[in-house]
């Protein structure tokens, strides 16, 4: 999209105007969350920069909130439930839904359409109606307050991330592959780890992280599901944020945006294997 | 296959036309089997966990067995009373509210009714109570009759409202809760509209579908220059500036919504920073947070990803021969961008604007966090009708209502996009 040396002044006008203006949405998209950083620092108690801050003065500058992080008993208990439960949700929806995966991607699957939209739906139905719903349901059975009743819950919302991710991935599988293992003797377990497995992990790894971070994330879900054994760390941003703005949170958003990089960091080096695999 | 084991190959030509037909349609059924089977679990995990609480849970708001559960007496005497009747019910009715409440007392029952029929009549809870006092002393077959002294105990046994809206909630199920979704009431026995202060449904839902549809107008109008510039600028930059569509896409969601909160707030940096340049007085600072400007800002920066995703992915495709080879027959840069480029971003533009309208409308978070009460949607109601009241058929008809017009939404985006075709990342 280079300007070309005619260009009248009109559309050098248009040509800077343009980008100017895809700047300014950038801006908007990226500002909220690097603000955040620096403020995590803040020596004092406040939601806004101080001017010892804005003079560089390292006074004005501190990891107290980080050390209350590290060290509030509330907070920890809640990383630690946000790490117990978010695995093992991840775990449930990956390997649930990489077999139904495989199986909606066969060619003559019977109500393939409807099939589809019921595994898709965890994702459509707003979330305040997924979370009543199976809070009165996992009560009825015992479930509601307990680990695995959040467990389950997470990964039937991380579900829908892992059908579209590996049903992508198998869009371009190619099933001669499979074939050729069988006609050589591999069992299907054998076809499926040595031969399909390695060839549709970027798909899986990536919906993995979507449900991993969809579990993560989550709170509408845990709040209704969950007790306050369960409280994760979402639950316990949330609470901070809807009482009294708590001065950890900044430090806690800060650590998270990290988590967020480091996420998306590893979903573009698949991406890229993907393209170089693929040619 | 395994068949072949056990069935070994024919010859060439005892495979007549028939056999074949039959072996084809075996090694199919045994495919369609193979695959369903590997979906079954999955399948059958989410119509258990999640397909069915969410139908027992629409259950509920039309579920009403609390009243004829309670008091059975009492359902069945005032079915011979007319509604419309400007007389009191006659004595034996009467004597069968003291018959159930009694029982009620006795299985401590009678407070549930009270909390039941307190959701449509504010002071039921307080006559349960006196009733439930008195009546422990009274004998149903010696004391009667009882109408005199109800009213004693309580002057709304003698008030025709009372006897109207238990009549009216006493069926087994009813359209009471769906009726409360839209502002309209049955207290009198017949369907009449909320008085304006009990109002708050219908401006929910409507305030939900226009913010909605706004912050969906916002992030078509700020992520189309986006998604052009990523789809026409060379791969290379496109891929950096793609990581900062991504970033805010994969940070989590309460990271981004504090992060408005400390830009927003009175005492925030954008007023700091407007203040510092002073073009607003320190003493009248602008309010952007706790009300609907401050819900539009965040909301349309948190879906904005969910925009320029689709529309770049549809961008990409479009060939950019077809803009060259308009403006080399005249076109200026205007009508060739308008007349052959816009067209074919159109589905970008249907996939991604029907996407945020889908989340938005069943955003909760972000509404409660940064909207306060005038920046309020449907969501926040129904989880303050959980966590406040209590009242489950109340969680029950606005969550079917929201739940019914995203089912249509989603059924669009199907017929639209597909739902094999959601693209994430």
């Amino acid at each position: 999209m280079a300007l070309p040396s005619y260009a009248s002044p009109l559309q050098r006008f248009w040509y800077y105007a343009f980008r100017v203006i895809c700047g300014l949405v950038f801006f908007y998209l990226m500002f909220p969350i690097l603000v955040i950083i620096p403020l995590s620092f803040n020596a004092e108690d406040f939601f806004t920069f101080t001017p010892a801050m804005l003079s560089f003065d390292p006074a004005g500058y501190s990891l107290k909130h980080y050390v209350d992080f590290f060290t509030n008993p509330d907070w920890q208990m809640a990383t630690m439930n946000s790490l117990t439960i978010a695995p093992m949700a991840t775990l449930l929806s990956v390997s649930l839904g990489t077999l139904a995966a495989i199986g909606l991607s066969q060619s003559h699957v019977p109500f393939k359409r409807v099939i589809m939209a019921v595994l898709i739906s965890p994702m459509i139905v707003p979330l305040i109606i997924s979370a009543a719903g199976m809070y009165f349901f996992f009560s009825a059975v015992g479930l509601q307050g307990t680990y695995w009743g959040v467990v389950l819950a997470h990964a039937i919302l991380g579900i829908p991330f892992v059908i579209i991710t590996v049903t992508a991935t198998l869009v371009g599988f190619d099933r001669s592959l499979t074939r050729a293992s069988a006609s050589m003797g591999a069992g299907p377990v054998r076809t499926f780890m040595k031969v399909q497995l390695p060839l549709i992990l970027p798909g899986v790894i990536s919906g993995a992280l979507f449900a991993f971070i969809t579990s993560f994330d989550e709170v509408v879900v845990v709040i209704f599901v969950g007790s306050a054994a369960q409280q994760t760390l979402p639950w316990q941003m949330f609470i901070g944020l809807r009482e009294q703005i708590s001065p950890t949170i900044p430090a806690v958003a800060t650590l998270m945006v990290g988590l967020s990089i480091l996420l998306l960091a590893t979903l573009e080096i698949l991406r890229r294997r993907n393209e170089r695999l693929r040619g | 296959m395994t068949s072949t084991a056990t069935d070994p190959h024919p010859s060439d030509e005892e495979l007549t036309g028939g056999e074949l037909k039959r072996r084809l349609a075996r090694a199919l059924r045994r495919q369609k089997i193979r695959a369903l089977l590997l979906i079954a679990p999955l399948l059958l995990f989410i119509l258990l966990g999640f397909i069915a609480p969410i139908g027992s849970m629409l259950f509920r708001s039309v579920e009403n067995n609390i009243v004829t559960d309670i008091m059975p007496n009492t359902v069945a005497a005032l079915q011979t009373w007319d509604v419309d009747s400007t007389e009191l019910p006659p004595e034996p009715v009467f004597r069968a509210v003291v018959q159930d409440i009694q029982v009620a007392a006795e299985q401590r029952t009678a407070m549930q009714l009270a909390r039941r029929m307190n959701f449509e009549v504010p002071g039921f809870t307080t006559l349960m109570r006196q009733t439930q006092r008195a009546v422990r002393r009274w004998d149903v077959e010696t004391d009667g009759p009882f109408r005199d002294q109800l009213i004693e105990v309580s002057s709304d046994w003698g008030d025709l409202h009372t006897w109207r809206a238990l009549k009216a909630y006493s069926s087994e199920y009813t359209s009471g809760y769906y009726l409360a979704a839209v502002d309209h009431t049955m207290v009198s026995g017949h369907i009449e509209p909320l008085p304006d202060d009990r109002s708050i449904h219908i401006m929910l839902f409507w305030r939900t579908a226009w913010m909605s549809a706004l912050i969906c107008f916002m992030t078509l109008l700020l992520g189309y220059p986006v998604a052009f510039l990523l789809a026409n600028v060379k791969e290379r930059y496109a891929n950096l500036l793609l990581i900062m569509v991504l970033l805010p896409f994969w940070t989590s969601l309460l990271v981004r919504t504090s992060s408005w909160k400390v830009l927003l707030q009175e005492q925030g940096v954008i007023n700091d920073f407007l203040v510092w340049l002073g073009l607003v007085a320190d003493d009248n600072r602008l309010s952007m947070i706790n009300n609907k400007f401050g819900v539009i800002v965040a909301m349309t920066h948190i879906l904005l990803p969910f925009m320029v995703l689709p529309l770049y992915s549809v961008m990409k495709t479009v060939p950019p021969s077809y803009v060259r080879a308009a403006k080399s027959l005249g076109a200026n840069d205007w009508t060739a961008f308008w007349r052959v480029y816009f067209p074919q971003s159109i589905p970008g533009i249907g996939a991604g604007a029907i996407l945020v309208f889908i989340i938005a409308v069943g955003y909760y978070i972000t509404p409660e966090l940064v909207g306060g009460p005038s920046g309020m949607f449907i969501s926040n109601r129904i989880a303050h009708q959980w966590y406040v009241s209590g009242n489950w058929g109340l969680v029950g008809a606005p969550g079917t209502i929201l739940l019914v017009a995203v089912l249509v939404l989603y059924w669009v985006y199907d017929r639209v996009v597909g739902i094999d075709n959601v693209k994430l990342g």
